[in-house]
């Protein structure tokens, strides 16, 4: 339910750091509460984003909802599949459901991010 | 009970219900008169059907409707009363019907009467001066509303810094959306553990920045803001105006008034609480009562009545905002509405809202057994339930509940609004339902609350008695596909 080797943000966003870039994707609590998703809106390849900011929207058959950016740097490649399949999200949200990959600006950010633990605290507090 | 087939479907090649006279008048070939590239090389598949078979369609589709003429609608934040046919009739006079929109001034006196009076019952009932009756609806209303507030900060030179919209997280949907459309910054300040805007909250995002704030009184949770002095005042300190949506207006005629609350800009829902008809998209009426300070920037034309009694338009409005609809309003719409007004006088328009009141208050008492209420306090027009129990322990959702109350003959409640409530479900029986009547919807929603305990399944997969049952909502949005084809 909430992978230990990934990072989270209380905004239902997953984190996972290979070297600069850091994957982005929601996580399965998010997917729960969304339902099914029926569109990704994608942020642009070479965009530059603060945390923080909407990196793109998800909006399923209940509500939509902004993606927020966990980190600040530029997005170096998109999941274009979830253009087609939107469900990869509902499916598999910490696998073939990943949103975008940002080259990471400051590691730092990823030190304010929550551990598996912390945020499992707070969506079952 | 059967699908209806569509008139595509129906019908056999060469039927017609209607005959064309022969052509009285020399022919000209289409080609000559449209080109040739301009023609369709086929005929296009049209239905060809009897006048009978296009009869029984769509009086079968009709009886397919549920209406407030059929049965109870108990559809929270819409006042889905009852509308009086006495406000048809006066529609249909000829003297109204027949009218129209570039006729002489002297021709028209009695619509323009009509429309002048209406504009003053509406500025007492909201106690604010000036009115308009342009908009066409709630939202349209809520956009010129927004439109004299920037206007007004534009002619004090603060245009340009005054750019925020405060909103409560209670809020209707088309407040931030109206902030946004008129080139504002929709700001959201957060309600109290009582269901009100948390005072310390506001004070927190009010500043040189603010334009204005936009509240609903009682709000979405049917709840009155007993601060609502204190809040008004603070956004004016900070230099803002303050809208009220009057879309629970229907809790408050002849009780309270928006202006005596401080509140800068009313929108009334004709539609909702003027009782007239309401739903399939329109049309509806959503005048605007203003402060004089925003009476300089009302849309052309406004309608006056001059020293002899005459009643004119008044283009001569050099600092309005404009047009914000062909000719006057939704005309037809407002005559209903003064109709109400006028069958109800003021006593019964405060009747009206104490019954709406007490129908609310007598169904929250004998629902909140049943289900959590999230701010059990007395409510106003309509309240809010939540379903979570049902969800924790019988994975039955307030979805399923709306959707089985279909079988039980009634219209759905508002459900999974407002957001601030988990599994919400939002009733508004308004005052002209009977007391049998709300007993009966009682005992039908105890049922479905036995249901969800007992056998889940007949809920979760409801509703059963409905043309077609639930619909596959994703699979729409996915795939989705608008045009007919045909079978074959």
């Amino acid at each position: 339910m909430y992978p230990a080797e990934l990072k989270y943000t209380e905004e239902h966003e997953w984190v996972r750091v290979e070297g600069n870039v850091a994957r982005v994707g929601i996580t399965d609590f998010a997917q729960k509460e969304l339902g099914d998703v029926v569109f990704v809106e994608l942020p642009g390849v070479g965009d530059s984003i603060k945390a923080a900011e909407s990196l793109g929207v998800v909006e399923s058959v209940k509500a939509v909802s902004d993606i927020y950016s966990p980190v600040s740097g530029q997005i170096v490649k998109v999941n274009e599949k979830l253009e087609d399949s939107p469900e990869l999200i509902n499916q598999d949200p910490y696998g073939e459901g990943w949103i975008a990959e940002i080259e990471v600006e400051d590691p730092k950010e990823l030190e304010g991010l929550l551990t598996a633990e912390e945020y499992q605290a707070i969506v079952e507090g | 009970m059967a699908q209806v087939p569509l008139l595509f479907e129906m019908g056999s090649p060469g039927r017609a219900g209607y005959r064309v006279p022969e052509c009285d008048v020399p022919k000209k070939p289409l080609e000559e008169l449209f080109g040739a590239d301009a023609l369709r090389k086929e005929p296009l598949p049209l239905p060809e059907l009897s006048e009978l078979e296009v009869v029984r369609h769509f009086v079968q589709l009709s009886r397919l409707n549920h209406g407030v003429d059929v049965g109870f609608y108990p559809l929270g934040s819409c006042t889905m009363k009852y509308n009086p046919k006495i406000n048809e009739d006066a529609a249909n006079l000829p003297g109204f019907a027949r009218l129209h929109p570039y006729q002489r001034e002297d021709t028209v006196q009695g619509a323009l009467q009509l429309m002048y009076e209406l504009g003053e019952y509406l500025a007492e009932i909201a106690g604010l001066p000036r009115v308009t009756l342009h908009p066409a609806a709630g939202a349209h209303g809520e956009l010129t509303g927004l439109l004299l507030i920037r206007a007004y900060h534009e002619s004090r030179g603060e245009g340009d810094t005054r750019r925020e919209i405060i909103v409560p997280d209670s809020a209707h949907g088309t407040n931030p959306a109206t902030a946004a459309m008129c080139g504002f910054i929709p700001v959201e300040v957060k309600s109290n553990e009582r269901g009100g805007v948390d005072l310390e909250a506001l004070k927190k995002v009010l500043g040189p920045q603010t334009a204005g704030l936009m509240l609903t009184n009682p709000n979405t949770l049917g709840l009155y803001d007993e601060n609502i002095l204190e809040i008004t005042r603070l956004v004016h300190e900070a230099g803002g105006l303050v809208y009220y949506d009057g879309a629970n207006m229907n809790a408050n005629m002849g009780i309270s008034r928006p202006g005596d609350m401080g509140f800068d800009v009313v929108h009334f829902n004709v539609h909702k609480t003027f009782s007239t008809p309401h739903g399939g998209g329109g049309p509806g009426a959503g005048p605007i009562a203003v402060a004089e300070c925003l009476a300089p920037f009302l849309p052309a034309p406004t309608v006056e009545k001059d020293a002899d009694g005459k009643f004119y338009l008044d283009y001569d409005l050099p600092q309005s905002i404009g047009m914000v609809k062909g000719f006057y309003g939704n005309f037809a719409v407002l005559v209903r509405g003064y109709t109400y007004i006028r069958m109800m006088g003021p006593e019964g328009l405060r009747r009206a809202s104490e019954d709406a009141v007490l129908n609310a208050n007598y169904l929250l008492a004998r629902l909140k057994d049943y289900f959590d209420v999230p701010y059990p306090r007395i409510c106003k027009h309509e309240f809010v339930l939540s379903a979570k129990s049902y969800k924790e322990k019988h994975e039955v959702r307030t979805l399923d509940m709306a959707k089985r109350l279909l079988d039980y003959g009634y219209h759905a409640p508002t459900v999974y609004f407002p957001l601030i409530v988990d599994e919400a479900l939002m009733i508004e029986p308004t005052e002209t339902e009977t007391k049998e009547t709300l007993d009966e919807f009682v005992q039908a929603m105890i049922d479905i609350c036995e249901e969800a305990k007992r056998d889940p399944e007949t809920v979760k997969t409801a509703p059963h008695t409905t043309p077609v049952g639930r619909l596959d909502e994703t699979r729409a949005a996915r795939q989705l596909d608008l045009r007919w084809r045909g079978s074959s």
